[in-house]
């Protein structure tokens, strides 16, 4: 039956977390309808498609309203036009700040800007993300990214705060700014193997250890900057490579702790000069701007790919490091 | 000068951007009441300012306080040009001007604009100093309580049932004044709300001038209605049941069942007929129409000059159906105690009650549903302050009701309503109620032994019958009816079917559960003008009532059910078509005869292929009444043949039903009628139309299992609530794209259009189930040429569906919360055994309460275990400890204010605390500052108790749009604007202090659109009873913390 007005509201604002995620990823109502006749709800209950149909428009009307609220997430908790349960609330805050991976790991690192906007339409097609969740999720990330951008503080923490979200959430949010911020670039070929989570935990670190919140915590922007200092003090590193003295100090000193744990010993004797020179290299360049941005796929250019070729393991990589970092410390130079 | 109004203005949030350049709003307030207007300051550059007002003060007249609204309006400045309004907020301070109501208004509220909608929320306060005033000419009417509620709010006693008032007052209506010409729709939109609340003010204060004079401190089942005669003008009419109340003093028993003196099951029985020799009537039986009621029929209507009306032939429905000739001479020794009972009563110029539950005892019979309707031309109301035309209508139409309550030997009529229908200038009036026979007891002070002189007559009639029977002479009977001894008693005559228009009495017996019946009608009109086209409305009318009754007859056979409650019809008009839906819950009375089957039976010459097809849809009705007995779990109890000769239709007999259309064309069946199949329900196939008919009947899906579906306020056979409640409203309108349409089609359409709306309620609250949707409310309405409008409020609320548990066995602990009341209530099973003679215990099991209302009895299972008590005392400490630690600034001033009236109430619960504690835990169920405000129609919330009336919620609103396409259409202005009407009703609510609406009802819903231009505008009334309510469990502080958590899973659906 073809309805010209067709509403249906409840006191308690009714939801159902099945068509809110048809409604997240971008569905049509029609589709959603689709979708859900094939799950099977319409047998449970002796429906037709008529009510599925009707069902359908009525959430989506709900969730089209709700949408502004979860904009501010925080309004939704004092706002008086929708009575939702609290737990319920938080749901929906979750699932609407939730991204694709897929389309994520296309925007990472790139500047959250109209121009990338009007790109959305090509990350929707290499995605098979819908375009109207792909502008959601963008704009989630911009608005985040807006909100965060002018605050003082802990960048995790000021997310949890302003959005409601769960600390996991809120971490994957704090790499998005944090990349989008750095602009690192993440989109060549060659780094496309590495997937999001891969960048969110190198983010983590890197907010933790090389911003300028990672000493003081209550500078600006203190968690989004890489810190000025601290990269300009990498410079110092190239005496590593610099001095021919230190240079086989330290690979000895390297060598000397690596004998015998790993099969991949040979290799790692063979290559230190070449290895130690790409990763001292890198660290020196940091202060540029745009070597920043390169910083991901300079690290895979001149370090994993050689230590790939040479089959190293994961676990071999640990160990070089840290006896990396360990034997330089050593070094008198750097007492 | 006997009142001084205080307001201060706190602060604003979430404002609009009312400056673009800034993205900033400099808001102000302004706050009018009368003629007085004060400001605040400017809060600069701000969309969250903060006010932090002085006390603005106006000293005023109570007369004043009563009519009119606190005006808010929060605007932004502007330096250079006008201020523009952000939103306005209008408060109703009526709810001050009761001392046991709320004490301050403090909260935050909506800012509501026309256009705009909601636009951020301001926090304001406001209190009342009145002095007293002992003018015995006063024109206000302060202190006068106000109630939605059509039965005794819980937490008062009934002293004294007054009787009815009315009152309407008439304005003209801003929209239709010249200067709309020139004012913006806004303006005039918003001077529509503002002269409406003012007149709703005015109307309250007229009814409760009335009341005093009766002697009355309160009006309850307060019915207020708007018409918008369009250039006719504006009318606000409201009627009530005045009464004098107490408050009861220990909050210990809250039901007020249980407050009824002893005495009144006796004297219920003043007017029972003593005769127990009657014959069988025999008179035929079957649904006959005899339209001789008093009525003028179009010819011979007074054709006054400008006032044209038409008084329609008017039903009065019974058990069996309709007529209208009064019983003349009843038996001298029945007149004679009638005589005695009513002069209470006949003093009254109407003896009408709104309610449609009462005290037990206060019912002593129902006669039937009585309804009047009439059709009349409106014109323009010259002289507001003289409303004569419209309070002459409505003389005549409850005159009407009046003489036909007599007809059917009943000397009050109850649930009582009226209603109008309007299109272009024709309005139908209807009232329509169930005559019935009352105790007079409450009536009149000193009337209280009335029952004892009539104990040498007869032995008391038990009350989980004594209502059915009948209350006019059998031998002298108002219409054709079919009488048997009472299935329970044996000693009273009882009808084979009974219509009613209340709810039903929470001590009737009943078998299985009860299930919504409708009958849905449309009939096809041609459109006229004037005086043609009100003659030819009111020449339909009988006949759409007629086929209304036919159809609830025949569905309540096909239900194997034999009584009808809450039974309302609605008659709307459109320009060519009426609409007709009539809503009732029907159960299975033990009391009355078993409900024969439905036969059916060929009327045309006899062919083979004929004969198979009547075959096939014999079997399927027998199949449906099979299957539904079962759905409904109808198992009457049996009963033995040595009882007094009357006949005991088995299930098997037929009884004779017809169909209206070949009602008239033949007489042979009337004689078919007089022999043999004496209760034969025959439907007679004649052409296709009857076909069709039948199969409609056959069409009405039954609800999936888990569901089930009533319009009265609690399902019948179903007690064990739990307290999950959704209200909900849900509008639909249809446009008929045919054009040429027949009636049967638009039936069809019709029908279609109401089972789905069931439907997708069915679907929509399926995680609910096992659920009940109680107070299914529809309004129909032809808002346009091809629109059909069907609004619905309803509940939908849980119930445990193990309802044999043993009530040792379940201790809270063990089971959760909400159940609690519940258990205590008696084993449905033991309906079955009440049939035997002993009508002590069976009106003992069938007190059952209607409600969460605890009864003693209940009270005294619940302490029954010492050591149960001292584990939940201790655990009661404990948490209490919690709280404090937890601390809550923000609630409380409420919660001090709430343990307060708790404490005072509950002198004898031993934990007052309690209650208030879980009374914030449910604040802060919200989520930060929000109050969670439960709404409902029904006067009660499951697993709560009432301990506080607030004050009557009564709102009107009007939203309009110029952007109708960016708002979502049709749909999606409604769908917020509803949304945006139940956050103002809450935000009234938490404002006033409390936590939930019970007796909630959206009166109108209407709806313009004009999709080619882009707009839309759409009023809405909604009223309800503001109220605090705690968990009924709190008198068992161990499962109040588990029902918490129950509250916001259930609060999840």
């Amino acid at each position: 039956m073809a309805m010209e007005l067709d509403v249906f509201v409840g006191n308690t604002t009714i939801m159902d977390e099945e068509v809110y995620q048809l409604w997240l990823d971008g569905y049509t109502v029609n589709d959603a309808v689709k979708v859900r006749m094939e799950g099977g709800v319409l047998e449970e209950c002796e429906a037709s498609a008529d009510v599925l149909l009707s069902d359908t428009m009525d959430q989506y009307r709900t969730f089209q309203m709700c949408e502004r609220l979860l904009h501010s997430p925080a309004k939704l908790a004092n706002q008086l036009l929708f009575q939702i349960p609290p737990h319920r609330q938080a749901v929906l805050i979750e699932r609407y700040y939730t991204f694709d991976d897929a389309f994520v790991r296309e925007v990472l690192g790139k500047k959250l800007s109209k121009g990338t906007k009007k790109d959305l339409d090509d990350i929707s097609a290499k995605t098979a993300v819908t375009l109207k969740s792909c502008r959601r999720q963008f704009d989630n990330f911009k608005r985040v990214f807006k909100v965060v951008e002018e605050l003082k503080g802990p960048l995790v923490e000021n997310i949890r705060q302003h959005f409601l979200l769960s600390d996991k959430l809120a971490r994957d949010y704090a790499a998005i700014v944090f990349f989008a911020n750095n602009r690192f670039e993440t989109g060549k070929r060659k780094l496309q193997y590495i997937t999001f989570q891969d960048f969110a935990f190198c983010a983590g670190q890197l907010i933790n250890n090389w911003t300028v919140g990672a000493v003081d915590n209550m500078v600006e922007d203190m968690d989004v900057d890489l810190d000025k200092e601290f990269l300009q003090e990498l410079k110092e590193l190239k005496v590593l490579i610099t001095d021919k003295d230190l240079l086989d100090q330290h690979k000895s000193l390297v060598c000397t702790a690596l004998r015998g744990k790993t099969k991949a010993f040979n290799e790692m004797e063979a290559n230190f000069k070449n290895l130690s020179r790409g990763l001292v290299n890198i660290a020196a360049k940091l202060t540029n701007t745009k070597d920043v941005r390169d910083f991901f796929i300079d690290l895979v250019e001149k370090f994993i790919e050689p230590c790939r070729s040479d089959r190293w393991t994961a676990a071999d990589m640990r160990l070089y490091l840290t006896h990396y970092t360990n034997s330089a410390h050593i070094l008198d130079t750097f007492k | 000068m006997p009142g001084k109004l205080k307001a201060k203005i706190v602060a604003g949030r979430h404002l609009p951007v009312m400056d673009r350049a800034s993205d900033l709003t400099d808001a102000f307030v302004e706050v009018k009441f009368g003629n007085t207007t004060f400001k605040t300051d400017v809060c600069p550059k701000s969309l969250n300012p903060q006010w932090n007002s002085e006390w603005f003060k106006f000293e005023v007249d109570d007369e004043d306080l009563q009519d009119e609204p606190l005006q808010i309006t929060v605007l932004d400045h502007d330096t250079y040009s006008a201020n523009d309004a952000i939103g306005k907020v209008y408060i109703d301070i009526d709810p001050l001007l009761c001392s046991e109501a709320a004490s301050v208004i403090s909260g935050w509220f909506p800012i509501y604009d026309t256009i705009h909608g909601i636009r951020g929320e301001i926090n304001v306060l406001v209190k009342v100093e009145l002095f007293n005033d002992l003018n015995r000419f006063r024109q206000s009417s302060c202190g006068v309580k106000f109630f939605c509620t059509t039965s005794i709010p819980r937490c008062y006693r009934v002293a004294m049932v007054h009787g009815f008032v009315e009152e309407l007052v008439v304005n003209e209506d801003p929209e239709y004044q010249w200067i709309d010409r020139i004012r913006t729709p806004r303006a005039s939109n918003e001077a529509r709300q503002r002269l409406i609340s003012l007149m709703s003010g005015e109307l309250q204060r007229k009814i409760g001038l009335k009341v005093l004079e009766m002697g009355g401190n309160a009006v309850v089942g307060y019915l207020q209605c708007f018409d918008l005669e369009g250039e006719s003008g504006l009318v606000v009419r409201a009627i009530g049941t005045a009464c004098t109340l107490d408050k009861l003093s220990s909050g210990s028993a809250p039901n007020t069942t249980t407050h009824v003196h002893p005495n009144t099951a006796p004297a219920s029985n003043a007017c029972n007929s003593p005769s127990k020799d009657g014959k069988e009537s025999p008179l035929a039986h079957g649904c006959r129409s005899t339209h001789n009621s008093p009525v003028h029929s179009a010819c011979s209507s007074q054709r006054l000059s400008q006032n044209f009306s038409v008084s329609v032939p008017t039903l009065i429905f019974t058990g069996m159906g309709s007529g209208g000739s009064a019983g003349k001479e009843a038996g001298p020794l029945k007149t004679l105690l009638r005589q005695q009972t009513q002069t209470a009563l006949e003093q009254r110029e109407f003896p009408f009650f709104t309610l449609t539950s009462f005290p037990l005892g206060f019912l002593v019979h129902v006669g039937g549903v009585v309804s009047a309707r009439s059709v009349k031309l409106l014109d323009r109301i010259h002289n507001p302050d003289e409303p004569e035309t419209r309070d002459a209508w409505w003389e005549e139409i409850r005159q009407e009701i009046k003489s036909h309550a007599k007809a059917l030997g009943c000397h009050a009529v109850v649930g009582y309503s009226e209603s109008t229908s309007i299109c272009e200038e024709v309005c139908i009036l209807s009232a329509s109620g169930t005559a019935s026979i009352l105790n007079p007891r409450y009536m009149r002070e000193g009337c209280l032994d009335i029952g004892n002189t009539d104990h040498r007559f007869e032995e008391p009639s038990p009350p989980s019958c004594g209502f059915c029977h009948i209350p006019y002479d059998e031998l002298n009977m108002p219409f054709p009816a079919q009488l048997t001894y009472c299935h329970h008693c044996r000693r009273q005559k009882v009808p084979d079917v009974l219509f009613t228009t209340i709810d039903m009495p929470s001590e009737a017996a009943v078998s299985g559960k009860g299930c919504l019946i409708q009958a849905r009608l449309c009939r096809l009109k041609k459109k006229a003008q004037g005086e043609v086209n009100a003659t030819v409305i009111s020449n339909l009318l009988p006949f759409m009532e007629y086929e209304l009754h036919t159809q609830l007859m025949n569905k309540l056979k096909l239900r194997n059910m034999n009584a009808l409650f809450g039974l309302q019809i609605q008659i709307s008009v459109g320009e060519n078509m009426l609409l007709g839906l009539a809503s009732a819950t029907g159960v299975y009375l033990t009391a009355l005869p078993a409900p024969g089957g439905i036969q059916i039976a060929g009327k045309t010459p006899i062919d083979l292929s004929n004969e198979h097809h009547i075959l096939t849809i014999q079997k399927r009705i027998n199949d449906t009444i099979a299957k539904n007995r079962e759905l409904y779990q109808i198992n009457p109890p049996e009963l033995t043949e040595e009882v007094v000769g009357s006949p005991i239709p088995e299930p098997r007999q037929r009884s004779r039903l017809f169909r209206s259309h070949s009602e008239s064309s033949d007489e042979l069946s009337e004689l078919d009628l007089s022999h043999g199949k004496k209760d034969a329900f025959v439907l007679e196939i004649d052409d296709t139309d009857a076909v069709e008919d039948i199969h409609s009947l056959l069409t009405d899906a039954p609800p999936p299992s888990g569901f089930y579906s009533c319009n009265t306020e609690i399902m019948p056979g179903i007690y064990n609530w739990t307290s999950a409640v959704q209200m909900f409203t849900s509008v639909r309108v249809f446009r008929l794209s045919n054009v040429n349409l027949t009636n049967q089609g638009l039936n069809k359409i019709f029908t279609d259009l109401c089972e789905n709306l069931l439907k997708s309620f069915y679907f929509k609250l399926r995680s609910m189930i096992p659920c009940c949707l109680c107070h299914l409310n529809f309004t129909v309405a032809v808002p346009e040429d091809e629109l059909i409008q069907v609004a619905v409020t309803a509940v939908a609320m849980t119930f445990d569906k193990d309802q044999t548990q043993e009530r040792t066995a379940d201790k809270p602990v063990t089971k959760g919360c909400s159940e609690t009341e519940e258990q205590l209530q008696f084993p449905l099973e033991l309906f079955a055994d009440s049939s035997s003679t002993n009508t002590q215990t069976s009106s003992k099991i069938s007190g059952v309460p209607e409600s969460t209302g605890v009864s003693p009895r209940a009270a005294s299972v619940d302490y029954g275990s010492f050591a149960d008590r001292c584990s939940t005392w201790l655990e009661l400490l404990r948490l209490k400890a919690h709280t404090i630690r937890r601390g809550s600034v923000k609630t409380s001033r409420r919660t001090q204010s709430l343990a307060h009236s708790a404490s005072s109430l509950d002198r004898c619960s031993p934990l007052p605390e309690g209650r208030s504690r879980s009374l914030r835990s449910n604040r802060s169920f919200g989520g930060g500052s929000v109050t969670v405000v439960k709404m409902t129609p029904l006067s009660f919330l499951p697993g709560t108790r009432i301990i506080k009336y607030l004050g009557i919620i009564n709102m009107f609103f009007i939203r309009e749009t110029t952007s109708l396409r960016e708002e979502g259409g049709v749909s999606g202005f409604l769908h917020s604007f509803i949304a945006e009407v139940f956050a103002m009703v809450r935000a009234h609510v938490a404002a006033l202090g409390g936590n939930a609406v019970v007796s909630y009802s959206m009166k109108e819903c209407m709806l313009m659109e004009n999709p080619h231009k882009n707009q839309a505008q759409c009023l809405i009334n909604v009223s309800g009873d503001a109220v605090i309510c705690v968990l009924e469990t709190d008198q068992e502080p161990m499962s109040s913390t588990t029902s918490i958590g129950q509250t916001c899973t259930s609060g999840a659906t």
